[in-house]
């Protein structure tokens, strides 16, 4: 079986230059911070539910 | 090479240290809890012992508890103990109930997947149950989309169970931190995965229907238990002697999928004022809370939860008469994390601390 993640929120945090820099998200009701490394199985999933047109990732405020 | 082939002067030492594959396979290190209760709704997630992933599927209405044993055979100190606390005798096909292992494919190479010279690999362990059950030990080659399955018994004792799997001279498994091999302990499954004919006899192609055939249901009765421990996974058709490691060795090796800057055997959220990640505040609107550093470099670029020492709340850090919420990540790596809060001034002389884990399992 693949990961099977249930990702209901997703956003990127900038750093101080204005790149993002993570993905503040919840996964299975817990908020994380998600690195940009696609060896990130969080990551990763969230590259996929992208893909697949399942999840947005909310621009940084 | 046959253990009964190696004699005094003529060891290989290449062989004798080191050669099994699996970290924690004596369920020695549970970092994250000792017991959690009510697992079995769909999701893949650690809940206690290091490196031991559930993964549930299909909606299961079974629910258990997962916990680390003092039940352990001859020689061991713990095992991974599941015990079904409400049953689910009305199987659904899509059903299933997986203990899964994930093995690094830079892990793997010894087994020379994919090539003229593949080995064929022995997989040990010691397990027991409330009764006799058949389940499955499926190997999946996670490069190739590869498996092969073999089914094992347990009896009310703890017995020693060796498996031999052929040697599979196609597809070699990537040479990387990515997912090389995943070993698939099937429990619970429906007729998706149990209609076919078990594939045992060499690696294939996975097919869903001819994964699990055969199996017992831990979820038949409230009354199961399945208890694990000596998990040892190795090059050659030869089950050699569970290769015991320290605690110490085997944390070590599990840092580098999970790591917490709570003492070992605190519960991430608890409150704890013990070995926070701290720093004197800078001041300003952009304030660096402090950073960890791995005693293991990580896998990957970790996965971050940040909880607030003083109560657990999460995304909150703790100073020294208030609590301040947006806690986020600044930085991460394999090597560290970056801990700020942006947006709050903050004095400069309050001292500020938080808590956090790291995730950068497979």
């Amino acid at each position: 079986m693949e990961n099977n993640m249930n990702i209901t929120t997703a956003q990127y945090q900038a750093d101080r230059d204005g790149n993002n820099s993570n993905i503040q998200a919840t996964v299975d009701g817990q908020e994380v911070h998600i690195p940009l490394d696609p060896a990130n199985r969080h990551y990763a999933e969230i590259l996929k539910q992208v893909e697949a047109g399942t999840l947005t990732i909310a621009d940084a405020e | 090479m046959a253990i009964s082939t190696i004699d005094n002067n003529g060891a290989n030492l290449g062989q004798l240290g080191n050669r099994n594959m699996v970290t924690n396979g004596s369920m020695q290190v549970a970092q994250r809890s000792t017991s959690v209760a009510g697992i079995g709704a769909n999701g893949t997630a650690y809940h206690t012992l290091d490196r031991w992933q559930i993964e549930t599927g299909g909606s299961n209405s079974g629910r258990f508890t997962m916990s680390q044993s003092s039940d352990a055979p001859s020689g061991f100190g713990s095992s991974l103990k599941l015990d079904c606390t409400t049953a689910d005798t009305s199987i659904g096909t899509s059903e299933y109930l997986l203990l899964e292992y994930r093995i690094e494919g830079q892990d793997v190479q010894r087994i020379k997947k994919g090539t003229s010279d593949a080995e064929e690999i022995t997989i040990s362990f010691y397990v027991k149950a409330n009764a006799s059950f058949n389940f499955v030990l499926e190997v999946l080659d996670a490069t190739n989309n590869r498996a092969c399955s073999k089914l094992f018994s347990t009896t009310t004792g703890w017995n020693r169970v060796e498996i031999t799997y052929p040697a599979d001279t196609t597809g070699e498994i990537v040479n990387s931190n990515a997912q090389g091999i995943r070993l698939f302990f099937w429990l619970h499954a429906g007729s998706t995965f149990t209609s076919g004919t078990l594939n045992s006899s060499s690696f294939n192609t996975q097919t869903a229907s001819k994964r699990a055939s055969g199996i017992s249901s831990f979820y038949s009765s409230t009354n199961n238990e399945f208890y694990l421990t000596g998990v040892q996974m190795e090059v050659g058709d030869t089950a050699t002697p569970f290769e015991h490691r320290s605690f110490g060795d085997e944390l070590a090796k599990c840092k580098r999928y999970y790591n917490s800057s709570y003492n070992y055997g605190v519960v991430a959220g608890t409150a704890s004022n013990d070995t926070p990640i701290n720093h004197m505040s800078r001041g300003g609107s952009y304030n660096i809370i402090g950073q960890m550093f791995h005693s293991t470099p990580m896998r990957a670029a970790p996965t971050v939860v940040i909880y607030n020492p003083i109560n657990g709340t999460v995304n909150q850090l703790k100073g020294d008469g208030s609590s301040y919420a947006n806690a986020a990540v600044l930085a991460d790596s394999f090597a560290g994390t970056t801990f700020y809060v942006n947006g709050t001034a903050i004095s400069e002389t309050v001292f500020l601390s938080v808590h956090a884990t790291f995730d950068a399992e497979l």
